[in-house]
């Protein structure tokens, strides 16, 4: 019965939203228009037009910007070591990796070299808090689907890299751990053992969570095929990070364009072609297995040395341009920054990886059921913090 | 002072650089760098240029738009960072900027070229209030709906409070 208008709609492929709208106007009295959220606990604070035929989405229009807090305008009236903090804001779930390409622009500014202690101490972070990100993304998707296993653990487990990133950077989430000129101080030697150890454990346990998450019929049934993207579409639409590799495109920052030492690591960029939900959750768990991988090397042979460069608290940084980026827990993380040679930046592009997914959202709650659009939603592991910044 | 590392020849960049010279002789080089090169094209012309690029030179994948308030030379530039995936140059991330006059800022959409510039498009438009001809929905994004006041990424916007 619907199965036929589902086929219909869903054969033309491309710049087909304009015409589901012409076909289904929003003020025909068959289709209701709802919001969902930004009051809605799953969805953040971010809303989603939505409009339904029945149970069905015709088509969808997100509305991010509830959190907008200006940062880039922020970013303008501070120097740059003054900008450190409130930069890793936006995305507190992975906030080392949100202050990392700031750091590594600045530094290309400044033209400094890094020691490489320093440089593996950020590697360290930066994938710690990889794992922190896609833990609490897992859980969330668990809860999405029903599975209130995957939210304990995965939530439990969580706070096992937390204490090893307190033991580390000082703090519980936001480290502002890497900073220009290197990270913020050095590792304890406890906390390298603590690290190894945690490595161990966790390789343990994601054997489980494959067996107990991933090889879960009840996962399979609501994920399956459920929002899928294909390759070229990912590819046109911008998406990165876990979506596109979801989808079959290897796009990895650490492999394409090695920053802070990662050519010294042995690690695979996993990636999946069914580009569906369950590949999108699946491919967070390949890469925090990948990250294990990284942290293990990267504690076993830190070199000796100093951590950070001294710059004093107003650097001068020379006029320049500079496009830095890296590999954030959810894609490709960006900035632009523009100096004129005075103590602050004269423009500060943040580029986040969720703003950049955001995109693909509308592309996919089409022709979908109502009840899958928060494994589809949160399967673009969005965050509107950091989207909006 | 730290020490600085030793600069690397831009070969790639310049290979790229002379790749798009072929094609349009006017197009202006500002830098290039081991893995990044940003040029400047005339606003009539950077439709034909997205166009190029994308087909010939294999960047398919929109990474980010920036623009950038030049008060003093009463100008905005926009600037798209275009990334490949390319085997090859996945490292190469290629800008593309043009110059625009402040008071009326019209410059062409690349949807067509980049289906993602669309919402980046559409941030740009409300941030620095850029006109993107051919935008299908230039409605504020990050904004509220009922901003009424200078476009706040603009250098004459000054913050609350400041």
């Amino acid at each position: 019965m619907t199965c036929l208008r589902f086929a219909r709609i869903t054969s033309r492929q491309g710049d087909d939203e304009l015409t589901v709208e012409s076909e289904y106007s929003p003020d025909s009295d068959k289709i209701m228009s709802v919001s969902l959220g930004p009051q809605h606990p799953g969805a953040g604070h971010f809303r989603i037009r939505l409009w339904l035929d029945g149970d069905y989405v015709v088509r969808s229009d997100p509305d991010p910007g509830y959190v907008h807090r200006g940062e880039e305008k922020m970013g303008e009236y501070r120097n740059y070591i003054q900008n450190v903090p409130h930069l890793e804001r936006p995305e507190i779930l992975d906030s080392s990796n949100t202050l990392f390409p700031y750091a590594l622009g600045v530094d290309e500014l400044m033209n400094s070299k890094i020691p490489p202690r320093g440089q593996y101490l950020r590697v360290i972070m930066s994938e710690i808090n990889r794992i922190i990100s896609h833990m609490y993304f897992l859980a969330i998707q668990g809860y999405f689907m029903g599975h209130t296993t995957m939210i304990t653990w995965c939530m439990g487990d969580r706070d096992f890299w937390i204490d090893l990133g307190e033991r580390i950077g000082g703090a519980r989430v936001t480290f502002a751990y890497i900073i220009p000129g290197g990270v913020r101080n050095d590792i304890p030697s406890y906390a390298i053992d603590k690290g190894l150890k945690t490595c161990d454990w966790f390789d343990k346990r994601m054997d489980e969570y494959e067996k107990i998450f991933f090889d879960n019929p009840m996962v399979h049934q609501r994920s399956d095929k459920i929002g899928v993207l294909s390759r070229s579409d990912a590819l046109a639409l911008g998406a990165t990070g876990t979506v596109a590799r979801a989808s079959g495109l290897s796009f990895d920052v650490r492999k394409d364009e090695p920053y802070s030492s990662y050519e010294d690591f042995e690690f695979k960029t996993p990636v999946l072609l069914q580009g569906d939900s369950w590949a999108r959750a699946y491919v967070a768990l390949l890469d925090m297995r990948e990250a294990v991988k990284i942290i293990r090397q990267a504690l076993k042979k830190i070199p000796p040395g100093q951590v950070r460069l001294k710059l004093g608290p107003q650097p001068r940084v020379p006029a320049g341009e500079v496009y830095s980026r890296i590999e954030a827990a959810r894609g490709e993380y960006s900035y632009h920054i523009v100096s004129d040679g005075s103590p602050r930046p004269y423009r500060l592009k943040i580029g986040s990886p969720s703003f950049k997914n955001l995109r693909v959202l509308p592309h996919l709650l089409r022709n979908v059921h109502v009840a899958d659009i928060p494994v589809i939603y949160w399967g673009l592991n969005y965050w509107p913090v950091s989207a909006d910044r | 002072m730290p020490p600085t590392p030793p600069t690397l020849e831009p070969i790639r960049a310049k290979a790229f650089a002379a790749q798009i010279a072929s094609r349009f002789p006017e197009v202006k080089v500002q830098w290039m760098k081991e893995r990044r090169l940003k040029v400047t094209s005339s606003p009539l012309r950077m439709r034909e240029l997205g166009l190029f690029v994308r087909d010939n030179m294999g960047f398919d994948h929109m990474s980010t738009v920036s623009a950038i308030d030049w008060i003093a030379k009463n100008e905005l530039e926009v600037v798209y960072f275009i990334g490949s995936s390319t085997p090859g140059q996945e490292d190469f991330i290629l800008a593309i900027s043009e110059m625009v006059a402040r008071d009326n800022p019209v410059v062409p959409t690349l949807i067509e070229v980049w289906k993602g510039a669309e919402y980046h498009e559409r941030e740009t438009h409300e941030m620095f209030g850029i006109n993107f001809q051919g935008h299908p929905d230039q409605r504020h994004i990050l904004l509220p709906e009922d901003w009424n006041d200078l476009p706040p990424l603009r250098k004459d916007y000054v913050s609350p409070g400041r």
